[in-house]
This record gives C-alpha cells, sequence and structure tokens, in this order.
C-alpha cells in the first residue's frame, strides 16, 4: 500500500533531509497538496480573500495575546493598573495592546464579509452544510472569546457588560425559580461579578483561541475536502476551470491581506480608542453604574434583539436563537440554485435582511425606549421572518434567472475556449 | 400558487419597508437628541495623523495643572520622570527631580523599623517623592478626598480625556455620514473636545431653563450650573479665572488659553506615547500602501497569464 496516497502525487521532495521526512511524516506532502496544488475556482472574488485574511487575524490575535498575558495581572485589584502600566512604561506595550484591542474589531469584520459572503453565494448548501456548522462554531467561539476579553481590562463597561450578560442566565429563573439565580453564582464564582470572575474568564480568554484554531483546522479540511464555492455558485467541471493555490490564489489572498492591513493600521496607529468606549478607561466600581451599558459594536445587532423583547427570558432565547438559527440554514434554503446572483428574489431578501442587521447594530447603542424599540422589534421580526419563513418558502415558488452552464461560460462568454491554467 | 411576479412585489414592499423604517429612524433620533449639549470640535495641535504636541502648550498646561487642578486632583499613572521623557513636555531632567522633591503630597513610607506606618502623633509616615513616583493629589485615599469635598470625590485627572467622549445622538442617517468621515480624518479627540467645553462652559443658570420632565430647573446645595456636564449640575466650582496662572512665555493668560493648555497637557498624559504612535504609523502606514501597490502589480501579473 502506498502510505502517500491521496496526499498529494505531484510532490517531489527535493533534498535529501525532504526524502527522509516524507518517508516518515509527509507533511510538507500534505501541505503541498493542501496549499500549492490545490485546485481553487478561477472565477473567485475578492470576498472569498477573506478567509486568509480571518486566519492571519486569529494569529495575531494570539501572538499578540500571549505576549500581553505576560505582563497583565488577572486581579481586581490590579487589572486595570497592569493595562496602563503596559500603556505606558512596557516597551511596545502600546503598539501590542493597540493591535490586539483593534484586532477583535478587525477580526469581526472580516468574518461578517465571510459570512455575508458565505449567505450570499449560498456556501451553506450541499456538500459544504459541516463546512457551514464548523464555521459558525468558530463564530460562537469568537463572540465568548471577545466578551471574555473585553472584560478582563477591568473597566466600567468591561465589569458591566460582564454583569449585564452573565445575569442573561438568571431569566432561567422564570421556568424553574431559583435555578437561574444559581446558575449566575456558579458563572461568577461570588454573588456578583468579582476577583474570582476575572480569574476564570482570563483563563478561559487563553483557552478558546486555541479551541477556535482546532476548529479552524476542521473547517479548512472540510473546506478542502469539498472544494471553494464560487460566485456562480457551479462545480468546477473541468480542470481549465480552476488554478492552482500557489501562486495564483496566494498572490490574490496576499494582496487583500495587505489592503486590509492598511485599513488595520490606520485604527493602529491612528484612532485606537475609536472602536471602543470612554467609559472603559475609568476602572472599574461595582457602586457606579454607567449611564449606558453599550456591548462592543460586533454584539449590538443581538444586543438590540435582546432588548426587542419584552420578556427577558423571550429576549435571551431570540438572542441566541437568532445565532443558532444559522446553523439550520443550510436545510431553510429549499432553492437548488447556490448563488443569490442567479435568484432575483431571494437576492433582495437577503439584502434586505443585511440592512435589517445594520439596523439592529444601529439600534442596540442606542436606549432601549419610545421608536428605538418598536424600530428594533421590526427588523427583530424581519431577522426571523427571514430565515424560518422567506428563505423555505421563496426557494420553493422563486423561478432562477437564466443561468451559465459552467464556470467557464460565466467568465468568458458563451462561445470562448477557456485557456489553459 | 403564488407568482413569481408578486414575490418579487413582496420583496420591493419589504425593502421599500426598510428603507422608510431607515428614514423614520433618522427624523425621530434627531429630534431626541436635542437635549444633548453641542461640544464643539477644537483645533488640536495633536490631532489628525501628522499630530503632535505644542512642547509649550504642555508646559503652560502643567503649570496650569500643578497651580490649579492640584490643590484637588492627582496624576497618580503619570510619574514625574514622564515629564522630562521625549514626546511630552520635555522638561530638563534637573528641574523634575526638583519638582518631585518639593511635591506637596509625599510618598507613603511605611511601615518603618517599628513596623508602624503613622508618627507617634498619627501622621502617616511619608517622604518626599523622586522622579520615579507617581504625582500624587492631596488626599491619601477616597474616603478623605470625599470627606474635605463635601461629599464629591475629585477623580484622578491621568485618564481624563480617555474616559470622556463628546458623544453626541447622531440619527441614522447623519451616523452613517459622518462614521466614515470621522474614521477618514482619525477624529480621535473627542475627549479633549469635552474637556475643554466643560472648563469654559461655567455660567449662571440660564433664565427660564427646564428640567426634562417641564418643572424649572434648580441647582442641588453646592453644585455649580456647567452647560456639559451631564445633568448640567457639578460639584466642581469654575476652576479657571482669568489671570490665574502667569505663563512664563508670556501667552495671554485667559481663561480660554488656561482651558486648551490644560486639556492639551491631560491630553498627553492620558498617551504619552502619542507621538511615537502616530510618526511610526506614517512609516507603517506608508509602507503597508507600497507593499500593497506592489502586489496588486504583481498579482495583475501573474493573473494576466490565466484571464
Amino acid at each position: 500500500m502506498d502510505p502517500h496516497k491521496g496526499l498529494d502525487d505531484s510532490y517531489v521532495p527535493a533534498t535529501r533531509f525532504a526524502q527522509y521526512m516524507d518517508a516518515r511524516l509527509p507533511i510538507m506532502r500534505m501541505m503541498h497538496g493542501q496549499f500549492v496544488d490545490f485546485p481553487t475556482p478561477r472565477n473567485l472574488n475578492y470576498l472569498w480573500t477573506f478567509g486568509g485574511i480571518l486566519t492571519v487575524c486569529l494569529a495575531i490575535q494570539i501572538v499578540t495575546g500571549i505576549v500581553l498575558a505576560m505582563h497583565y495581572i488577572p486581579s481586581d485589584k490590579l487589572a486595570f493598573d497592569s493595562i496602563e502600566h503596559i500603556r505606558r512604561n512596557v516597551n511596545y506595550g502600546w503598539l501590542i495592546r493597540n493591535v490586539h484591542a483593534v484586532g477583535a474589531s478587525m477580526f469581526f469584520i472580516a468574518v461578517y464579509i465571510h459570512i455575508a459572503r458565505g449567505l450570499y453565494y449560498g456556501s451553506y448548501k450541499a456538500p459544504r452544510e459541516v463546512l457551514w456548522i464548523l464555521g459558525v462554531i468558530i463564530y460562537l467561539l469568537m463572540m465568548a472569546t471577545g466578551f471574555l476579553g473585553y472584560t478582563l481590562p477591568w473597566g466600567q463597561m468591561s465589569f458591566w457588560g460582564a454583569t449585564v450578560i452573565t445575569n442573561l442566565f438568571s431569566s432561567i429563573d422564570s421556568v424553574i425559580p431559583g435555578l437561574g439565580t444559581k446558575v449566575v453564582t456558579w458563572l461568577w464564582g461570588g454573588y456578583a461579578v468579582g476577583a474570582p470572575t476575572l480569574n476564570r474568564f482570563f483563563s478561559l480568554h487563553y483557552l478558546l483561541p486555541f479551541v477556535i484554531a482546532g476548529v479552524v483546522g476542521l473547517h479548512i479540511w472540510a473546506l478542502h475536502l469539498v472544494g471553494q464555492n464560487n460566485p456562480t455558485g457551479l462545480e468546477i467541471k473541468s480542470k481549465s476551470e480552476s488554478v492552482p493555490m500557489a501562486p495564483y490564489a496566494v498572490m490574490k489572498d496576499a494582496f487583500a491581506l495587505f489592503a486590509f492591513m492598511v485599513m488595520f493600521a490606520w485604527f493602529v496607529f491612528f484612532m485606537p480608542d475609536y472602536l471602543g468606549h470612554a467609559d472603559n478607561y475609568i476602572e472599574a466600581n461595582p457602586l457606579v453604574t454607567p449611564a449606558h451599558i453599550v456591548p462592543e459594536w460586533y454584539y449590538l445587532p443581538f444586543y438590540a434583539i435582546l432588548r426587542a423583547i419584552p420578556s427577558k427570558l423571550g429576549g435571551v432565547i431570540a438572542m441566541f436563537g437568532s445565532i443558532l438559527v444559522l446553523l439550520f440554514i443550510p436545510w431553510l434554503d429549499t432553492s437548488r440554485v447556490r448563488s443569490a446572483r442567479y435568484r432575483p428574489i431571494f437576492k433582495w431578501l437577503l439584502v434586505a435582511f443585511f440592512i435589517s442587521v445594520i439596523a439592529l447594530g444601529y439600534l442596540g447603542a442606542k436606549p432601549p425606549d419610545g421608536i428605538y424599540v418598536i424600530m428594533a422589534r421590526i427588523f427583530t421580526l424581519y431577522y426571523f421572518v427571514f430565515f424560518l419563513i422567506l428563505m423555505p418558502i421563496v426557494g420553493v415558488i422563486e423561478r432562477p434567472s437564466a443561468m451559465p452552464s459552467s464556470i467557464t461560460e460565466a467568465v468568458l462568454g458563451k462561445d470562448a475556449a477557456p485557456k489553459p491554467a | 400558487m403564488i407568482t413569481t411576479r408578486s414575490i418579487r412585489v413582496l420583496a420591493l414592499t419589504a425593502a421599500a419597508g426598510a428603507a422608510l423604517a431607515i428614514g423614520q429612524l433618522g427624523s425621530v433620533a434627531l429630534a431626541a437628541g436635542g437635549t444633548e449639549p453641542e461640544i464643539a470640535r477644537q483645533p488640536w495641535s495633536f490631532a489628525g495623523i501628522r499630530g503632535h504636541f505644542d512642547r509649550a502648550q504642555l508646559q503652560r498646561g502643567f503649570k496650569v495643572y500643578q497651580e490649579v487642578c492640584a490643590a484637588c486632583h492627582g496624576l497618580k499613572r503619570l510619574s514625574f520622570r514622564n515629564l522630562a521623557e521625549p514626546g511630552g513636555p520635555e522638561f530638563p531632567v534637573d528641574r523634575v527631580r526638583e519638582l518631585a522633591r518639593n511635591w506637596p503630597n509625599q510618598i507613603f513610607d511605611g511601615p518603618n523599623d517599628q513596623g508602624m506606618i503613622a508618627t507617634s502623633k498619627g501622621q502617616i509616615i511619608k517622604r518626599p517623592a523622586l522622579a520615579s513616583d507617581p504625582i500624587l493629589g492631596p488626599y491619601d485615599n477616597d474616603n478623605a478626598a470625599r470627606a474635605a469635598q463635601n461629599g464629591a470625590l475629585p477623580p484622578d485627572l491621568t485618564l481624563i480625556t480617555k474616559a470622556r467622549s463628546a458623544g453626541g445622538s447622531d440619527s441614522f442617517v447623519t451616523f452613517l455620514v459622518s462614521m466614515p468621515r470621522d474614521i477618514l480624518r482619525g477624529y480621535q479627540e473627542g475627549g479633549a473636545d469635552y474637556l475643554y467645553a466643560l472648563l469654559t462652559g461655567y455660567s449662571d443658570v440660564p433664565a427660564g431653563m427646564k428640567n426634562d420632565d417641564g418643572s424649572a430647573f434648580k441647582l442641588a446645595d453646592g453644585m455649580t450650573y456647567n452647560r456639559v456636564f451631564p445633568g448640567h449640575q457639578i460639584a466642581m466650582v469654575a476652576p479657571l479665572r482669568a489671570n490665574q496662572v502667569r505663563y512664563e512665555d508670556g501667552t495671554a493668560a485667559t481663561v480660554d488659553q488656561h482651558a486648551r493648555d490644560v486639556t492639551a497637557f491631560l491630553a498627553w498624559a492620558g498617551d504619552p506615547k502619542l507621538e511615537e504612535r502616530k510618526s511610526m504609523g506614517l512609516i507603517a502606514f506608508i509602507y503597508l500602501l507600497i507593499t500593497t501597490g506592489l502586489l496588486y502589480a504583481a498579482k495583475k501579473r501573474l493573473w494576466s497569464r490565466v484571464h
């Protein structure tokens, strides 16, 4: 039996060391197969560069986070001081801390674009359901990690954000009296957010990124098994419809990554605090509640959904439901056509959905009264109606517009013969 | 069976509804934002991507802090040595050492050989500050501060410009315009704008001023009217008067000038690496732009083989 079966037939170990390794641990052969020879559709647009960008975002967060943890003190008495120590006295501490704090926002910008692309081009449909579900799990883990990390500077928003979010579990009290309170006490390690809470949040914040890295590995595995989707949603039919990952996709990804880094650097160097909240430069004080407790911008749509529902438990269920519903859309979408490009109705319903999410994000930062709540309810309603009602119905009754028969035809027109790659 | 046409109508209606709803948000938010005090943006030397501090202004600002603010407020996250470091007021090192030695609020220095933290007369044991020590305010702790200040706590000022913002309640529509504009301009001076507005925002209560519920506005005991402070009642009396601080460089000592100078100084105190950050940022940004351009050219050339 060939031990290298299925890894990469075109890989030729160039040095004697490479030959030695290839006979014992053919990791280079596997990497060569997955990241050099791997066929990528030739018609991918720049929205497909965000997977690579996200991988780099994760790496940046882990590296800067490890360095920050060398200087950070997870104690309710010293956490805030240690952040200021990092900003003021640690060599380039201000830079590392800014990259980490801004990096969290950049990570979420990239993941929202990545998710929106998946929705628009139907990347969740067979055979990519498991790939999509793994992505939703990564997103959930990211949200948990981001929330835990935002607690660590122990500013006013850290403290009160942690209080509000952990308190959500007390809504279980309305189903089983007393259980919710027990759960919250257990989460806090006490009767209020305090020193034990901060310590465990730090521990988990250090752990989860590595869990994310593991699931990212599975996500990439699942991707490379079935191959990438593309703007037409059609499968690759011949070799000429793809280009090898290296150098083509690698070069394109490198360009997109650096363009992304231009924006990243803008925030890191010129407006590092823009994406945060001023109140988090005030040390946590359990006796003073901020006028408006607002989560980080990337949670705002879900915060708006939480507050849109009149009952506390209902709000919590709606908030978690708004993310968990993503797990089911491979089956909620009944259309046989993947790409929204060829779906004249779904396309606009999806655009309306994107607008709803942005509007919810705006509303999440506003006080929950008057017209804001009414608007949040309307957009929350559309959020769920879109997934639970429109998606299944439109898939059945919509007549797709004329589609090209192949990727080649979509790129070069009906009569053109493809050039070999 | 519903036709494709009717679904399209449905979709367009939904989209129109969403657009209408957002428009509605705009007008309503504007009405709701009416009570927020206007905070004008000031032309700070440290604003923008090439921003840097004005050395003379920081030195004047420190003098205002020393002679006015330090009567109640500390700067505990700043050490005296920072005042001599590059990017700040850059006072001579000798002068900073002397300043530390003579700073009235000394450093806690107990317990002593006998394990005591106070003298036999009940005085806490203290020593003069060194350049490496923090710049402390006059109160040993928050309780002592409140006791002396009619229950109010004068906050430490090191992070004050970071911990405040100009706020403002944008409508959705103006937000969509103002957010990208602020990002492109690198606007990050909301805290400084707020502090300047606060320091210059003292006046008598405007005639006929009403609370939100329509009742007449009345100051509580010991409070002072301030235009921008939340609730318009502040425990701090107007701290700045004209000619309160004599500037060594002959700058006219108006309230406006005092407020600008001390705000600039506190902006530095909150962000002492600002100049290093912005100058490094410019280099990093240019490097990234050039590399991005080169990568684009390389990508174009590479892909021309398959297009």
